[in-house]
Parts: structure tokens; sequence; C-alpha cells
């Protein structure tokens, strides 16, 4: 018989900064973020992705979603159902606001004790800070190995997962018990489509707060049944202590942000002289456009 | 006691080249602070290297060897690090920004509690006034690096917590060595007290090379080269400024259908829509075939030797000249600059 995983995926909601196209510059060359819509961060795609897998070849496991933020990251939870996973938490609380990683990982590691995974699965890194750091940090906390870089879970067996990691100039692969873990890179496979059924039968799918605020919104159900409500958690239902969350817990703090600023779009004219090649690398080396 | 430890990974038998790249910054930053600058090297056999780390500048050399520490393996590195760390307690600690180094260094901060910036691209040393308390720092390391997707450029300190630990990435920083190699110490470490049996639960099956896949959708700089190019070996300078700027390489269909490149590379109409942060368009015409997949980049850079190819009319710059001149001198100026 196989055996009946339970997976929780960390996926987070990120402004889309990869597309940053000319409109998504304001005048002053700073950033316009209600022209970056909010999405599923992608690598939490190729997470969810090999969860999903792993539920195809193991009938009967369980794929869940970890998500933090505000409430309107409801809408991870419910991508989730749409694309085969079985539900999702929302954390979420004014308390874990200002969090860096450390912070986000120590009210993550504290909502997954509640949830008692096998196998955890996060992306390798979110768009918007690119840091890598919160998969280790996640099971630094909870005393478990951590894989990162993966690329492919190939298999499971004698309770002993097999993972595929995609490292600079090669790849290797490792064998880890569970509970583990995994944070998975861009080179995994693509996360399979919406599922039509799936988005019919989730699309009410609703946090309270959301319902809350839906109250006279006419073409939504006033109350969606039970099965569709997504549990929101806060400090106080995952416990731990206060000042290891948010603003407090984060050691690192922000001194200075600079943003870049673009050049107006007006053809500049240059010669093949090194001088000026040069002029042109020191310009997009200052604007952090390169290096 | 608040000196500098810069992790030293190997790789195939030698130092890898952003671990001396972090000593000789290392070396700045210890002059600025008086402080020590020491390094930590973990792996079967790697006394070897203490000399090559005297000679950038490590007054200390802290060694971990055991055959089971052949291959980095999360567990036991970062047991041996945290243990280092919590004896002698660095106020900076410095790690590339690897596989290796983004593995290892989130888990040490965790362990510590202190705080990590990734990817930074200057570290500077500066003070700090809390607003708030009026509370004064002296001496932080600010640790410079870009977000939100290289849209802002972030400045980011711990005040309070030690040691103040960053990843870099290879190539951001300069490489020098000294000329005269310092007096350094090497001090052991004894890792049969430190690491336990449990430590080797995740076992490597087996590493081999492996060519990446192609991807250039997921690139932030694209140099794209089209039929202009003339061959196949041209588009090697392609390959060599991607690799220098850590970018992908793309193609035109004429590229593509000429056999310059392969057709995973092709962009456009019929190839793949892309929208980098910089796209430099060498020996391309600009047909908008080609256009339609890229002139939504946030910054074009062409190259063409012919001044009206359309190609300059949707280019922020527009370089008009041999591309066989061109690149190399981008390259030689990159260099120069990016230090």
């Amino acid at each position: 018989m196989t055996k009946k995983l339970k997976i929780v995926v960390l996926a987070k909601q990120v402004p889309d900064t990869r597309n940053v196209g000319k409109n998504a510059m304001k005048e002053d060359g700073t950033v316009n973020r209600a022209a970056l819509p909010a999405i599923f961060n992608p690598e939490d795609m190729n997470a969810l992705e090999q969860a999903l897998r792993l539920k195809d070849s193991h009938p009967g496991s369980v794929v869940l979603l970890l998500t933090m933020g505000p409430a309107r990251a409801a809408e991870i939870i419910r991508e989730g159902y749409y694309r085969g996973a079985d539900g999702g938490v929302l954390l979420t609380d004014r308390k874990f606001a200002g969090a860096d990683t450390l912070a986000t990982s120590y009210a993550l590691a504290m909502a997954l004790k509640k949830m008692q995974p096998d196998i955890i699965i996060a992306g390798r890194q979110a768009i918007d800070g690119d840091t890598a750091q919160v998969g280790p940090q996640v099971a630094e906390k909870l005393s478990l190995p951590q894989v990162t870089y993966a690329e492919d879970i190939v298999g499971f067996e004698k309770n002993r997962l097999v993972v595929k990691r995609r490292l600079e100039r090669g790849v290797e692969s490792v064998r880890t018990p569970l509970p583990v873990v995994i944070t998975v890179h861009a080179t995994a496979p693509e996360c399979r489509p919406r599922n039509a059924k799936q988005l019919m039968r989730f699309k009410h799918a609703r946090t309270l707060t959301e319902e809350q605020d839906n109250e006279h919104n006419s073409y939504l159900p006033l109350v969606s049944p039970e099965s569709l409500r997504i549990p929101e958690w806060s400090v106080a239902d995952v416990g731990g202590e206060e000042s290891h969350y948010g603003l407090s817990g984060s050691p690192t703090k922000v001194k200075k942000i600079e943003n870049i600023v673009f050049q107006a779009k007006e053809s500049k004219r240059l010669t093949s002289s090194f001088e000026e090649i040069d002029m042109l690398m020191s310009e997009l080396i200052s604007s952090h456009t390169i290096g | 006691m608040d000196n500098i430890i810069i992790y030293i990974e190997t790789e195939g038998g030698k130092i890898s080249d952003v671990s001396l790249e972090l000593l000789t910054k290392g070396r700045t930053l210890a002059g600025e602070l008086s402080c020590k600058l020491e390094a930590l090297i973990i792996g079967s056999s790697v006394e070897q290297h203490t000399q090559e780390l005297f000679s950038y500048g490590a007054e200390t050399v802290y060694i971990a060897q055991d055959k089971r520490l052949e291959h980095y393996l999360t567990l036991p590195y970062s047991a041996i690090t945290i243990d280092l760390f919590k004896k002698e307690r660095p106020q900076i600690a410095l790690f590339g920004a690897t596989s290796i180094g983004r593995d290892l260094a989130p888990r040490v901060s965790s362990a510590l509690v202190s705080g990590l910036t990734a990817d930074c691209t200057s570290l500077e040393i500066g003070d700090h006034k809390e607003v708030k308390s009026g509370k004064e720092y002296r001496n932080l390391l600010y640790q410079i690096r870009p977000a939100f997707g290289g849209n802002i450029i972030a400045t980011i300190i711990n005040p309070d917590c030690r040691p103040q630990m960053a990843t870099v990435r290879e190539g951001v920083m300069k490489k020098e060595p000294l000329k005269t190699p310092v007096k350094g110490v090497v001090k052991v470490i004894e890792t049969k007290d430190i690491i336990k049996p449990e430590d080797f639960v995740v076992e490597i099956i087996e590493r081999h090379i492996e060519e990446r896949k192609i991807d250039i959708k997921g690139s932030p700089i694209i140099i794209a080269g089209g039929f202009g190019v003339g061959s196949k070996e041209n588009f090697n300078l392609l390959y060599e400024l991607a690799s220098v700027l850590g970018a992908e390489v793309g193609a035109s269909r004429a590229a593509v259908d000429a056999g310059f490149a392969e057709g995973a590379r092709q962009i456009g109409q019929t190839g793949i829509t892309v929208r980098p942060k910089l796209y430099i368009a060498a020996g391309i015409s600009g047909q908008i075939q080609h256009t339609a997949g890229m002139d939504q980049s946030a910054m074009i850079i062409s190259i063409n030797s012919d001044p009206n190819a359309p190609i300059h009319q949707i280019a922020d710059y527009a370089i008009i000249g041999d591309m066989n001149e061109i690149i190399p001198r981008m390259i030689k100026s990159y260099k120069l600059n990016s230090k």
C-alpha cells in the first residue's frame, strides 16, 4: 500500500516584478505599484506542481497551501484549489506586518507546527525579494532537514524521498527522510493548468473576512457553505512569542530605499568608440540595470 | 570576538572565486573597523588552501576537516558554522550567494537569530540613528542590494543582532591578492565534537555535470543576435557577454533558421515573447516579427552597422557599428567599471 502523505505548499502573493513594462514606471522613474498585478509567486507554482505529482502517485494524499499576507492573499488558496489542491490556510494578522525573512519564517513555522505535514514544499525564492531565505529558515525553526534548489522529486520509497537538485554546474540527487522542507527551482516542470471543474466548485471559496466584505455584493452567495470556508489564522491561533513576529521579530531593518530612475524614451545614438560604450556601460551599472 | 569571518567555498579542489572576492572586500571592511579578517573552510582535505587564504589577507583560518565532509551537506556544515559563530562572535559574516551559500547562510542566521541580507551588490560601513528612540549606532554594515525585481535599491542594516550576515554573488566584488601574504594562524575545529550521526540523514546519491536548460523568459537581461551576427562562431561573442552580465542569449528567427542558434532561443512572433529589464539586440534588423516579441523590454540597446535599421527606432540606445568591435568593448568596460 502506498503511504498517504500530508503535503503543505508555502506560497506567496507577490507583485509581478518580472513583467516590468514601460507603463510600470511612473514619469519620475519610481515604481507604479498599481500597474503591477498581484500574482502567485512563480517558483511557488513549480512547488505546487511537485506536490500535486506526489498526490497523483500516492492516492489519498492531501495537498494544502499555507500563505501569509493581507486578506486578498486568499486568492492564493483559491488558485491552489483550481489546480488540484485540497485546501489551505491564510495566515493573516496586523502583528505580522513588517516581517523580514526571519520573522516570516517564524510565523510560518508556528503554523506548520499546527498543521503537522510530512513534506513542506516551497518555491526557492519570491520575485519581490529574491532572497531564497524563508525555506531554509523554516527548516531550521522546525529542526528539519532541507533540500534546496530541487528540480524534481524523483520518487518516494521506504519512507525516503529522492530529490534531484539543480546546482550551478550540474545536478545532484539526494535521499532524505521525512519530514523535510524542499525548495523548488524555476527549472522544475511548470504547474498544470486550472481544472474547469475545480474552478466552478471553488470560485466561491471565501475567508470569513471576504464574506463580511461582500455582504452587499449581490452576485455572490451571502454565506458560503462550510466546506468552502478558507481558514484565517492569526497570532492567537498559532501561538508563540509575540516579540518574534513582525517588525519586532525582524533583525534586519531597511535604512534607505532608492528608486531606479529609468530613461525617458528617446533613442540616443552612439558610435562604436570605446569612450562612448564605456560611458553607456557605466551608466547601466550606476542605474543597477546590470551588475 | 568582533572580527569578520568569510565562509570559504571550494569547488573541484580550488577555492571559489567568490570566496576570494569576499576576502578582498573583507580586508577593506576589517581595515575600517580595526578588526581581524578570518576565514572558515570546511571539507575533507582543505588544509592545502591555507597559504592562498593568507595571501588574500585571512589572519586566522579555521579548518574543519573530516572525510564525511567531502561534499557540502546542509546539516553538518551548518552545525560547524553555527558552533564557530557562537564561540567567536564575529560582528560580520559573509558568504558567496551560490547554491551552497544560499542554503547555508539562512540556516545559520535562523539558528543565531541574526539578520541576513541576500545578494548584496555593495557593502559599506556607516552609522545609524534610530529615529524613534534616538539611539545611535556606530560602524554598522550597510548591506546594499536591489529588490522588487531590480526596481529599487535598498540599504539594509542589522542594528542589534550579531553577526551581521550577507551573501554576495560571484563577480560583484574585486579579487586581489596581497603582495605579501599575512602571517596568519590556523585553528583546527574538532568536528567530531560538533557533528552528530543524525546530521547525515540526507545522503548524496549521485552528482554529475549537466547543462542547464535554456531559460530565456526568466532572464532579466537578454543578449539577442540576428542574421547580421554572421555565423555560429560569431555568436560566441554574445555568449561571452551574456556570461559576464549574467544574461541569456536569444536569437531572431533568421539567426535560428541559419543555424546560428538553437530554436529554444528564438524570440519573436513565432518564438517566445520576453520583457526583460535589458535587451541587447546585435545584428538584428528589427522586423516586426522579431520586435513583437521584445518591444516591451524596459530598456533596449541596439547594435547594428546599418544606421537605418528599424531596430534603432525602438532602442533607448542605438550603437551604430560592428558588433565584433562593440561587444568586446562592452565586456572590457564592464570588467573595468563593475568592481
